[in-house]
């Protein structure tokens, strides 16, 4: 049985002037993102033992250094990074810049072992012993379990600064999100949070600004306004590569190249995302969608639902805290929008985030374990019974055999019904605080009245009733 | 200037030429453009007069060697003006812009993925030529030209600094471009600078020594280099997605 080693990464401010927070850098493990790292931050990260790479990226600085290391059972590593010191060669641009940095890989960040931590003395003593690893040769081609990260610390509080998954309690939080377009405002002052594992559904009209406000916060357009955490990021132009590399957005249309087949498209993104032993990852992923045995076709050739199931299998790729879906089911028929909804169930169930925008309110309903219904602004966000709670009032059916007598003394006598009316359908619309209370009171008045019941029945209000009592208004200022 | 994932840019690379690859209409183009360039210098190779002293015997073999430098400008010019505005189109930029691929990484990686096939391209044209000349041209030219090595080496040396230059000027205007067609124009006109240098070179109105062609080469790296800074810079997401100048 083996025992998880540690790895402690600190990172210093360093003598050069940069801010107090400094731009994060990406600490890739065994060539795979767990996490990013600040000033005066310390991460601790688990892992099982074995060799292992450390690589530090930044967007600012050209090159990123690696280490190989061994780490053993219950060992404690650790490294310790700033930015280095030699200013005049930091601070050369241009033309220089973009030659040297052809060139060598590993000059901008010092990456050193830290020698003030003290190592566990089973490592020394198992050093001596030339103790091997314990992964086999054989498992050295397996993409490596992902690091977990055990332990954030930071010498000083940082607001809205976080590694992925560590101490920020949603996977998106949007304040007052606003963006024009000229005079032309797409969305205005929208705010909400997404909770790590929750399907958010966003619904509204078309024009509502639901693609731009994905496109936002996926780093596309800039906002015009407010701010927002994207997986724990700041939204922001200098953060925009860091947030991409935790998220991945499929488009309404997945935009594939129809000349190369699906496993090349796959591996063309694989590639984007920097990842390493794709081919394992390529087939995961087209076996989640079922076109593991249409990898050697050529796009152009598939039907547009397997090509929006190739769109998701390329999200899958790069194992992304957040996933934006726009529109995953347009234009699919019944059979292959079942498929798509079992794959996001699926998803739920293994704890992604998922960000949903459709137009389809019972895909929402099906789903989502929240909705926000927007249009230009926000207009409510909440779970879909919350939300018919909310517009709502409860109200029972009643359907009897022959009309009633006198609907109105009868039903005045019950202090249960607030209120009623009759439908189209000739049933009686009672309108109650509380059903179960009300339900039995009714039945006996009816029977009592010899009235013949033929059914009593809590009315449900759909998620597109909601809707509709949104947005209905704002469509008819709009054709007025 | 932003970091550089060489994965990244090798992706970029290999897709843009596994597309190229399966594209009739450019592998055609690209093949059959260079040789229609060869035709007008082997014609002047083969009737060159033999007897011609060597003074006199340079400017038919000079004029036809800067000719095929044209080939390394005009041939990249429509490929790269068709990179970025021709992917908006097929809908594929999109998604290629939500990846962690940067501006800078995209740029290398498309001009990379033009200039690499017409670099080589020009080469193998280049070397087909002097094939064609060692195996049937008279003697005293065959020698001749062998014997021009500035001009050779001129070849060689400026082949891919002008390709380099048709690249990243057909790049800017892709970047810009609404439409692959006015691009495409657009493209080939940008170019222009560089094919009225080479013309003017053909006809004999410049005469460079070779310090002046190192001073020119340098130039031409330098602007090629300026030019793709700029064009990063000028790349612009929001632009490129919602076709709207970026506002905030």
């Amino acid at each position: 049985m083996t025992h998880p080693a540690t790895l402690r990464i600190a990172r210093r401010r360093g003598k050069m002037n940069t801010s107090r927070r400094g731009r994060a850098w990406s600490v890739l493990l065994d060539g795979i993102n767990v996490g990013s790292i600040v000033n005066e931050q310390t991460l601790d990260l688990s892992m099982e033992p074995g060799r292992h790479t450390l690589r530090l990226r930044s967007t600012r600085y050209l090159l990123s250094p690696e280490q190989s290391f061994d780490a053993f059972d219950d060992q404690t590593l650790g490294y310790v990074c700033e930015p280095r010191s030699l200013s005049p060669i930091i601070f050369t641009r241009w033309l220089v810049w973009l030659l040297i940095s052809m060139v060598n890989h590993n000059l901008w960040i010092s990456l050193q072992p830290d020698d003030n931590l003290s190592v566990d003395p089973t490592y020394e003593s198992a050093r001596t012993r030339s103790i091997t690893p314990s992964h086999s040769r054989a498992d050295e081609t397996a993409p490596p379990a992902a690091a977990v990260l055990v332990h954030d610390t930071r010498a000083a509080p940082v607001a809205h600064v976080a590694a992925a998954g560590s101490t920020t309690e949603f996977a998106l939080e949007v304040k007052d999100l606003s963006k024009r377009f000229g005079e032309r405002t797409a969305f205005s002052e929208v705010s909400f949070n997404v909770g790590y594992g929750e399907v958010f559904g966003f619904l509204g009209p078309n024009g509502a600004g639901k693609t731009t406000t994905v496109r936002t916060l996926g780093t596309l357009i800039a906002p015009t306004s407010g701010s927002a955490l994207v997986a724990g990021i700041p939204l922001s132009p200098e953060n925009g590569v860091e947030i991409r590399q935790r998220i991945a957005i499929m488009p309404e249309s997945p935009g594939l190249y129809l000349r190369l087949s699906v496993a090349e498209n796959l591996k063309y993104f694989a590639g984007l995302y920097g990842l390493h032993h794709a081919e394992k990852r390529i087939d995961d992923a087209l076996a989640a969608v079922n076109l593991l045995d249409r990898a050697s076709d050529l796009c152009g050739g598939l039907s547009k639902g397997l090509r929006q199931r190739v769109g998701l299998a390329r999200t899958l790729l790069s194992d992304p805290a957040i996933m934006f879906l726009d529109e995953p089911t347009a234009g699919l028929d019944p059979v292959a929008s079942l498929e798509v909804h079992n794959l996001i169930i699926g998803l739920r169930q293994k704890g992604v985030t998922i960000f949903l925008t459709t137009h389809r309110l019972d895909e929402a309903e099906k789903l989502c374990d929240r909705v926000a219904i927007m249009n230009t602004k926000l207009r409510t966000v909440g779970r879909p019974s919350e939300l018919r709670d909310q517009l709502f009032s409860r109200s029972l059916v009643v359907r009897t055999l022959a009309t009633l007598r006198d609907p109105k003394e009868l039903f005045s006598r019950i202090p249960a019904i607030d209120d009623w009316r009759v439908d189209d359908s000739g049933a009686y619309v009672l309108t109650v605080s509380d059903p179960k209370v009300a339900a039995p009171e009714i039945a006996r008045a009816l029977v009592g009245d010899g009235a013949d019941i033929l059914f009593i029945g809590e009315s449900q209000h759909s998620l597109e009733d909601v809707y509709l009592e949104l947005i209905a208004d704002d469509v008819q200022v709009r054709r007025s | 200037m932003m970091g550089l994932d060489a994965t990244r840019v090798r992706a970029v690379i290999r897709k843009e030429l596994t597309d190229y690859r399966r594209k009739r209409s450019i592998v055609v183009t690209m093949i059959v453009m260079p040789l229609l360039f060869l035709v007008e210098p082997i014609v002047a190779i083969f009737v060159a007069p033999p007897t011609e002293p060597p003074p006199a015997m340079d400017k038919f073999v000079v004029l036809p060697l800067l000719y095929m430098l044209l080939i390394a400008v005009i041939m990249p010019s429509t490929l790269a003006a068709y990179t970025v505005v021709g992917e908006r189109e097929q809908g594929t930029l999109e998604p290629t812009l939500t990846t962690p691929l940067s501006e800078q990484e995209f740029i290398l990686g498309k001009s990379a993925a033009v200039l690499i096939p017409s670099v080589a391209l020009c080469y193998a044209v280049y070397g087909v030529f002097l094939l064609a000349v060692e195996a049937s041209a008279k003697r005293a030219v065959a020698a001749a030209v062998f014997h021009d090595r500035p001009t050779l080496l001129a070849l060689f040396v400026f082949a891919p600094l002008v390709a380099g230059w048709a690249v990243v000027v057909g790049l800017a205007v892709s970047v810009r471009a609404t439409e692959v067609r006015v691009a495409q124009q657009l493209g080939t006109l940008a170019s222009l600078p560089m094919i009225v240098v080479i013309i003017l070179l053909i006809s004999g109105v410049i005469h460079p020594t070779f310090v002046a062609a190192a001073e020119y080469a340098v130039g031409i790296l330098v602007a090629d280099l300026l030019m793709l800074r700029i064009v990063a810079r000028m790349f612009n997401r929001e632009r490129l997605v919602t076709g709207a100048k970026a506002t905030r």
